[in-house]
């Protein structure tokens, strides 16, 4: 239960922590502004650096002069790409997801071509922000244009003009996952013909942009040969080792702090092309130096999410069980690849299964360079996309065969005495119980009352109709098994480091390798500390996200915080507890075997009041005076876990929808959800983050979209353009969760960072359909704007794009896809992908 | 250059700026009051939020000059000593907050709010804040505190107060 406890009733309590609400550790500083941002760093001599960035999205840069701004006031040095062309490497993109994908290269700043609006084409150091700033308009910059690559079906047709011209198409892999070859299912060509019923669909996935609320930001200190750069970053583990490689620093000379950070979302998961260009300037200058993003920058530039036009085709017999699932993806990289960007579909390909027993399953991805800013990690990155794709087309089936969709889900589902269950993709499910998950969704709902209604506003001829959709749901989490990446050519492992280091007072500090960014680690970490050592919860303090304090870790995203880096919190203490016995032993003149540890004390069986706290045999063994021979003195310890299997999360997502069938306007009338997430540590965290999913999920499904015009200009680069929700554009959540422990760390978590958004965007647009499907809708475009919803109900198709999609924003001639239904749907389906049908 | 002379958080500045500097930045790289934030600069975020006079402003739409001669407040001046102001404490005790970034203008904004509206419903809370952008929380918990503080600072439980938890679902 989510009950706020009062922080001192527990107080020093010695055991049973986790489980609790307690109140975030990280919250003290958060409320009074005390705060450590990036931005809010002011070193001696400091310098600010500005960015001049590319107007268009792909040209060549034929005259570049900045002497203007270098005779600017208080300008103090103007780079362009040319002089640090030698320097500057290549960014890293450490998921080659297959042996020949084509990776360009990507400069962190153009030297003779753009390839997107935004790029870097001259950097500017000022001693003042403003002074910088100021100075930006004074370059002097000619493009010759090159043709722009926008659009995906367009891009891998032969012939299509190149987003690199040194690359022989715009295809830079082709990943193919088929369960036939792979052993762990059957024919699924074969599983089609011999299908009673199939039905196929093309789903859009629009393009995202993450939207962490605190802008990215950079400082970098030289001093000597050492650099210590202060980052917004989400991995300042893999940050450090990135940087390192990239700018020929040696990693030793090289500390990665990432103090308070404002959200991330996967959106700080990156090795940013500020961030190497900071450690540029900062070597030429010898100087510190800062970067931060203005926020027109930052939707502009920082990595955006999603973007797969999504072929899936689902078989069936008559009776609803269903036979295969064949699934063809082209997914958008944008014209470079970060740092997981082509890894990103390919996370998604062992989920698009679901929770459904498909006997078949051949999964095919295109990753495709267009001339935009690239994409990578968002929220979820390949799961969500996955889970819309598998709920939409259940739905579909559902239609297709007359069946009722929960009838249909419950009729295929994992049953919950089948775990652990090997999925057709190969993916051992650890535990759950999808049926219980969804009466208790269907309850916190009121979905009978709400059908009923449904029924009446049908019957009513209401032009407001009602409608109801589900999502049930699972996905892979605790990134991840080294091995397993390994296999899937990740360029890193998938463990987490912890140490535990006791103090002579008998304080504790918990050194992890995971970075916090709003996830509340310190309470957490504080909770389960204090039940393994049986100390006060307010005697451990978290250490995090300084590569000189936590020397090793891998960082914080995939839901793997809790469940790999909270593992390894528990063995080290496990490990601390073993060492603390052996000198609670001599101390007490007992054999360790005749030792019982409970509640922080070391306590002979047998002998009441006899025994020695873990605290105090802290200070014993500070001081040294007094210990075994032949160990060292000291309990600390540190310890690594790398797991065995991914955790599955799973929940039923339940959205009603009203839908206004006059103005298309849409308004989610209730949403009730029930996640399994395993053992819950702290419930309160645990219903934020739920809560925090839900919305980014609900806004994916009612309300984002980034869009480039005819011309590859951004022309959601505001926040007055790229519609962020507020408090009044989302309802109030119903959340509720079962338990069953993950099985594969001692914890029994599963992860909850990315659930409610994974989860939440199809039970929108089934809601939504749901509502208008008698009306003859059969499909609707994310994200479901009234203008789309009331086209489709009027004027058929799926709503087609946005106004300003493809159209030139800016003045332009080309105007072919402005308003209208948008394509037809059979026009659509034709692509090189999805050309057979 | 023009000379300004304001309060902020109680003390008193002279300062002289450009004319064109906002009061965001100032407060932030003049006085060092960084507690106030930065989030976007098309003022649709409202991470910037304090208090002119005493009412809440986005200080990224006010100029520094236009702020000479008056008291600022802004998330450093709010608590009384070492005791939180009741909205700081409920937003901490309503887990109104995850990375608190937009948490120092959500705080100020809503308690320009509930000194509009002492005891404010869960649509007029959504509704006075909907110029705050928070990406963490869904905002749910930021109402639940509002309206806890709400409760706290007209000294009584009133209509609106949930219980703490209410709508936590059943575990199984």
């Amino acid at each position: 239960m989510t009950a706020v406890e009062d922080p001192t009733s527990t107080a020093g309590a010695p055991a049973n922590q986790v489980g609790q609400a307690r109140l975030r550790k990280e919250d003290a500083r958060l409320i009074t502004g005390d705060t450590t941002w990036t931005d809010n760093m002011t070193l001696p001599g400091m310098l600010h650096l500005a960015v001049l960035r590319s107007p268009v999205a792909h040209a060549r840069i034929t005259h570049l002069d900045v002497s203007g701004a270098v005779d600017s006031p208080n300008v103090v040095a103007v780079f362009t790409g040319r002089d640090l062309a030698e320097e500057q490497g290549s960014l890293p993109c450490a998921w080659p997801v297959t042996p020949d994908m084509v990776n360009p290269g990507h400069p962190s700043i153009a030297v003779e071509e753009v390839n997107h609006v935004g790029e870097a084409v001259a950097i500017i150091v000022g001693r003042s922000k403003v002074a910088a700033q100021d100075a930006v308009e004074k370059i002097d910059v000619d493009y010759e244009p090159l043709p722009v690559v926008l659009d995906m079906e367009e891009a891998v047709q032969d012939g299509s003009p190149l987003v690199h011209d040194h690359t022989s198409s715009n295809t830079s892999y082709h990943f193919v996952f088929d369960a036939g070859d792979a052993g762990t299912g059957g024919d699924t060509d074969q599983a089609f013909a011999d299908a009673d019923v199939t039905v196929s669909r093309r789903f859009v996935q629009q393009r995202l942009i993450p939207a962490f609320m605190e802008p990215r930001s950079v400082v970098v200190q030289p001093s000597g040969d050492n650099y210590t750069m202060w980052s917004a970053t989400q991995i300042p583990h893999i940050l450090r080792v990135m940087a390192a490689m990239v700018t020929g620093i040696p990693e030793h000379k090289l500390r990665v702090i990432a103090p308070d950070v404002g959200g991330g979302f996967g959106g700080k998961l990156q090795v940013n092309p500020e961030e190497v260009l900071c450690l540029l300037v900062a070597r030429r200058l010898g100087k510190p130096v800062k970067w931060t993003e203005t926020r027109s920058e930052s939707l502009m530039t920082a990595h955006h999410g999603r973007d797969q036009v999504q072929f899936i085709d689902i078989a069936a017999d008559r009776e609803g069980n269903v036979k295969g699932l064949r699934v063809r993806l082209l997914a958008d990289m944008g014209a470079y690849l970060r740092l997981i960007t082509p890894g990103v579909p390919a996370l998604g390909a062992f989920m698009f299964p679901g929770i459904y027993k498909f006997p078949a399953y051949r999964f095919e991805c295109d990753g495709v360079f267009t001339n935009k800013v690239p994409t990578d990690a968002y929220r979820g990155a390949g799961r969500p996309e996955a889970t819309f794709a598998i709920e939409r087309i259940m739905d579909e089936l559902a239609v297709e065969l007359g069946m009722d969709p929960l009838e249909l889900r419950r009729k295929n589902w994992i049953n919950a005495e089948e775990f652990p269950f090997t999925t057709v993709a190969g993916l051992q499910y650890d535990s759950g119980d999808y049926g219980m998950a969804t009466d208790q969704a269907l309850e916190l709902l009121g979905y009978d009352e709400l059908r009923a209604e449904q029924q009446r506003r049908r019957e009513s001829g209401d032009p407001v109709q009602l409608g109801i959709g589900f999502s049930t749901f699972t996905e892979m989490c605790g990134l991840a098994p080294s091995r397993v990446l390994g296999s899937l050519a990740f360029g890193a492992g998938g463990w987490e480091q912890a140490s535990i280091r006791m103090l002579p007072t008998g304080k504790v500090e918990v050194v992890t390798g995971s970075t916090p960014h709003g996830q509340g680690h310190e309470t957490a970490w504080s909770q389960i500390v204090a039940d393994q050592l049986g100390v006060p919860f307010e005697d451990v303090e978290v250490l995090h996200g300084d590569t000189a304090i936590s020397s090793r870790g891998l960082d914080t995203y995939g839901s793997r915080s809790l469940v790999v880096g909270g593992t390894a919190v528990v063995k080290a203490a496990e490990k601390v507890v073993a060492k603390a016995r052996k000198i609670a032993a001599h101390l007490l003149e007992a054999s360790e075997d005749d030792l019982e540890f409970t509640g922080g004390k070391f306590a002979v069986k047998g002998t009441p009041g006899a025994g020695v706290g873990i605290q105090e045999v802290a200070l014993a063994i500070f001081a040294a005076h007094d210990y075994p021979e032949g160990v060292e003195p000291s309990i600390d310890a540190e310890a690594t876990f790398d797991p065995e299997n991914f955790s599955f999360p799973h929940g039923t997502h339940l959205c009603a929808m009203e839908v206004d069938t006059e103005t298309g306007f849409v308004k989610i009338r209730k949403y009730a959800c029930v996640d399994d997430v395993g053992t819950i540590v702290n419930p309160m965290i645990v219903e934020g983050q739920v809560h925090g999913g839900l919305a980014q999920g609900i806004s994916q499904a009612l309300y984002e979209e980034a869009i480039y015009d005819a011309d590859g200009n951004l022309t959601t680069g505001t926040f007055v353009d790229y519609l962020l929700p507020s408090a009044a554009d989302l309802p109030h959540f119903d959340t509720g969760n079962t338990v069953h422990a993950a099985t594969s760390n001692p914890l029994g978590a599963k992860g909850v960072g990315e659930a409610g958004c994974i989860a939440s965007t199809p039970a929108v647009v089934n809601a939504a359909l749901d509502a208008v499907r008698h009306l003859g809708v059969s499909d609707l475009r994310m994200p479901l704007t009234p203008e789309r919803v009331w086209r489709a109900i009027h004027q058929g198709g799926d709503g087609g794009d946005r106004a300003t999609a493809g159209t030139n924003a800016y003045g332009g001639a080309s105007t072919e896809t402005t308003a209208g239904g948008g394509r037809p749907a059979s026009e659509s389906n034709a692509s090189s992908l999805g050309g057979d049908r | 250059m023009t000379q300004i002379n304001v309060r902020v958080d109680g003390a008193s500045y002279t300062d002289d700026v450009e004319p064109r500097t906002l009061l965001v930045h100032y407060l932030r790289e003049t006085l060092g009051k960084v507690g106030t934030v930065v989030g976007c600069d098309t003022s649709n975020c409202g991470a910037c939020t304090v208090h002119l006079d005493g009412e809440a402003v986005k200080s990224c739409t006010v100029l520094a000059v236009q702020a000479d001669g008056s008291a600022v407040t802004t998330i450093e001046g709010i608590a009384d000593g070492r005791t939180l102001h009741p909205m700081q404490k409920a937003f901490h005790e309503m887990h109104g907050l995850q990375c608190g970034f937009c948490t120092p203008g959500m705080i100020m904004a809503s308690i320009d709010l509930v000194g509009d509206n002492p005891d404010p419903s869960d649509s007029e809370v959504r509704e006075g804040i909907e110029g705050n952008l928070c990406r963490c929380t869904g905002y749910q918990n930021i109402v639940r505190a509002v309206q806890q503080a709400a409760a706290e600072m007209r000294g009584g439980e009133g209509r609106h107060a949930a219980p703490a938890g209410a709508d936590a679902g059943a575990q199984a």
